[in-house]
């Protein structure tokens, strides 16, 4: 028995801030003060704070640090494990009451409004201990599988749930499951996407990286649900920890005959492959994500035959997303009502966001279906710094589409997103504000689709590319009005002739920016000028002589000499020399120096 | 500005190529074995130069175009060498609204290459990348396994400093 716990965070976002370091010395000083059997050192999942990393809580009272250096770790270990002193610089400052007292972390805004399910052992448990994710209840849903239910209540209990896929497209999982039940084969396939390609996005790393038997358990019970006794992982290249703690997983779920034959002395075989991605963000569709675990060029085939009927090496076969799988022996163990009961009426338990861009608390949250916009940016996000005005809310990446604040106040679901012009997608969340221009925006997706377009088809090879190059026109102020006109029937003409997901989505950025910022596009045409000030070939830098004290340090950096001016003289800028790299505006001290 | 380090001349070693059949007799007969053994072929060797998907094709018998197709589809095949010390730069979204622009033309003035390219010196390689999930350290890059966070363009000289 230890007396304390304390929990380092080992997600990505925290071990890129040196929590692995501050692991180490934690362990080093611990040893130093005669404390290894007392105070055991845990390493976590993600806690998803993760702007605040590294984190270390410290039970049992759950004391949250915030930002712990390798210096900090002597004093922690005197005054918190052996005075029982909270160092009270290093809590996370949400945590103290303006009164100086400590709140329970559930209380803070960042946490009050979140329900974890997908993420429920994220950052509690240690991933790479079996025995951690048994004992929170972990594979008493497979053993309830297969002791007490018939494939066809499985089915049926997630159809009641109303589960529906959480990797974009919200296809409801228990139908997807029927379909492949009812093809007959002498063999099915369990597939999981893991090539979480969406830039931005990252819930299912830091659920395989936090929780990746929750996955394991999943798609055994999907096995026995359809029929199948193979399952592959398809997991990005780019995510070794990930990679990593599934293998530790498969093998340890192995050992103790979690996978493999006659899985709890039961007639159901099933065990698990893992298969590399090798960036190419087209694999993340359903028929290329297979054709690429058949060793292929991950190109998309037409559909149907949906994957249902003849998936993988030609069979039947289902594939989800990390986190719906990371829902579904929660949904066992409840019940369907339980998970139905949460959320909006077609949207049903909870999503997992990747918040990130113009905001306080970047991180992962997990709300409850229904949540509004308002409620995930201002309080759980904390707002947007710097005192700037919201502009965006872009979801769903490449596919989805920008919000603007007019539809602050609505609930977040499938629905809802779609008829607003944006998608859920995997969930990125990435908070845009003044500074930011739209045309920019969609610009850079276009970017990445002409790049990440695998070209077998036409619509989607030369359409995206043609679109990119009127953007381009655009922002360098060349573009005419029927330029616009074009790009929007391009967009139409795309999203009907392409042959998979990302071809249909990918005017989706142009067109949701178009609909609500039009006025930015036409700026850009009519008067030559990006409100935002980004499009450099639009901008002016200029000197407002009543502000210039002429101290000449915009002079003295300006890597082109194109500033000229005396000594306590206002300055000018020789707009013929100026290259815009803005380092004038930058150093000046005075706020002499705008953009136009 | 210097140019970038253009076809360089395949220097395999007798115990690469062991280790290389070895890969391929324990994956031969897995399903889809190709994108594994691939995966593996450049570990082994850092890139996968046409010699070495040969050498694939005559062990596994799947055409040489095949191989061919599969290397150029995936952006983590790589047919050139990497640098030494291999940076590459996160456009994700999250980063790129955090000025992550900024961070890879800095390093594209500091360096003299783009995109894809590597120094002829061979000691730096610069890439772009999407998203390494890092997205509260925004804007971030990698510098073979480091990452480096919370980065301004006036950071970059520091950091490449380290790496003379």
């Amino acid at each position: 028995m230890y007396r304390s716990h304390v929990l380092v965070c080992g997600g990505t976002g925290c071990t890129s801030s040196g929590s692995q370091q501050i692991m180490e010395a934690l362990k080093a000083e611990i040893e130093k003060n005669g404390l290894t059997e007392e105070v055991s050192v845990v390493q976590t999942g993600c806690h998803g704070l993760c702007a605040l990393g590294p984190i270390m809580i410290i039970y049992p009272d759950a004391t949250f640090y915030s930002m712990v250096k390798v210096e900090d770790i002597p004093e922690i270990v005197s005054e918190h494990l052996l005075k029982g002193r909270v160092v009270t610089r290093l809590l996370y400052n949400e945590t103290v009451t303006p009164s100086g007292n400590v709140k329970a972390l559930i209380d803070t805004d960042f946490y009050k409004k979140q329900h974890r399910i997908a993420l429920r052992n994220c950052g509690i448990i240690n991933p790479e201990v079996i025995e951690e994710y048994i004992g929170t209840g972990g594979y008493e849903a497979l053993g309830k599988v297969l002791t007490e239910m018939t494939p066809d209540d499985v089915i049926q209990c997630l159809l009641d749930s109303g589960l529906r896929g959480r990797g974009g497209g919200g296809f409801p999982t228990g139908l997807k499951w029927k379909l492949a039940k009812q093809n007959d084969a002498d063999q099915k396939y369990v597939c999981c996407n893991a090539d979480e390609g969406d830039p931005g996005a990252f819930m299912d790393r830091s659920v395989l990286e936090g929780d990746p038997h929750a996955v394991l358990e999943a798609m055994a019970i999907a096995g026995y649900a359809i029929g199948a006794s193979q399952g592959y992982i398809y997991v990005r290249a780019e995510y070794p920890i990930a990679v990593e703690r599934l293998k530790i997983a498969i093998a340890q779920a192995r050992e103790m005959e979690l996978l493999g034959n006659n899985i709890f002395g039961s007639d159901f075989s099933f065990d698990i492959d893992l298969r590399l991605g090798a960036g190419a963000f087209v694999c993340g569709e359903e028929t290329a994500l297979m054709t690429s675990i058949e060793g292929n060029r991950g190109e998309p085939r037409p559909r149907p035959p949906f994957p249902a009927q003849k998936g993988l090496f030609g069979k039947p076969t289902i594939l989800n997303n990390v986190e719906t799988y990371a829902n579904i022996p929660q949904i066992i163990l409840h019940g369907a009502q339980w998970f139905a009961s949460m959320g909006t009426e077609k949207s049903k338990g909870t999503k997992v966001f990747a918040l990130g861009g113009k905001i306080h608390n970047t991180g992962l949250v997990e709300i409850p279906m229904g949540t509004t916009l308002r409620e995930v940016i201002e309080e759980i996000g904390g707002g947007i710094p710097g005192g700037k005005k919201f502009k965006a809310a872009q979801t769903g990446g490449p596919s989805g589409g920008c919000i603007p604040a007019e539809h602050f106040d609505i609930p977040i679901d499938y629905d809802n997103l779609i008829s607003i012009g944006s998608m859920m997608g995997s969930g990125g969340l990435i908070v845009m504000d003044e500074d930011d221009c739209m045309v920019d925006i969609a610009k850079f997706f276009l970017e990445f689709t002409v790049e990440e377009s695998c070209g077998k088809c036409t619509p989607c090879r030369v359409g995206t590319k043609r679109m990119l190059e009127i953007l381009t026109k655009i922002t360098k102020g060349q573009a005419t009005m029927e330029d616009l006109d074009k790009l929007e029937e391009l967009c139409y003409y795309i999203k009907d002739n392409s042959l998979c997901g990302l071809g249909q989505t990918a005017p989706n950025p142009v067109l949701s920016t178009l609909r609500y910022f039009r006025d930015e596009y036409e700026a850009h045409i009519k008067e030559k000028r990006c409100p935002a000030g980004v499009c450099k070939a639009l901008l002016s830098y200029r000197i407002d002589a009543d502000k210039c004290r002429g101290c000449t340090l915009c002079a003295r950096n300006c890597p082109n000499n194109a500033i000229s001016g005396t000594v306590r003289n206002p300055h000018v800028i020789d707009q013929d020399k100026c290259i815009k790299c803005g380092a004038c505006m930058e150093k000046c001290k005075f706020g002499a120096i705008y953009k136009k | 500005m210097a140019s970038k380090k253009e076809h360089v001349p395949f220097s395999g070693t007798p115990e690469q190529e062991a280790a290389l059949k070895k890969v391929i007799a324990e994956l031969k007969d897995t399903k889809g074995a190709l994108m594994p053994i691939m995966q593996q072929a450049q570990e082994i060797y850092g890139y996968l130069p046409i010699e070495v998907q040969t050498m694939i094709s005559d062990e596994t018998g799947i055409p040489l175009e095949k191989i061919y197709g599969v290397s150029t589809f995936y952006s983590q095949f790589a047919l050139q060498p990497k640098g030494k010390y291999q940076i590459s730069v996160c456009l994700g979204t999250a980063c790129y609204v955090k000025g992550s622009g900024a961070i890879f033309s800095k390093l594209e003035e500091l360096l003299g290459i783009t995109n894809g390219e590597c120094t002829p010196d061979g000691r730096f390689s610069l890439d772009s990348c999407r998203c390494v999930g890092a997205c509260g350290l925004a804007p971030v890059m990698m510098i073979n396994d480091e990452v480096y966070g919370r980065l301004t363009p006036d950071d970059v000289p520091g950091i490449l400093a380290k790496y003379k």
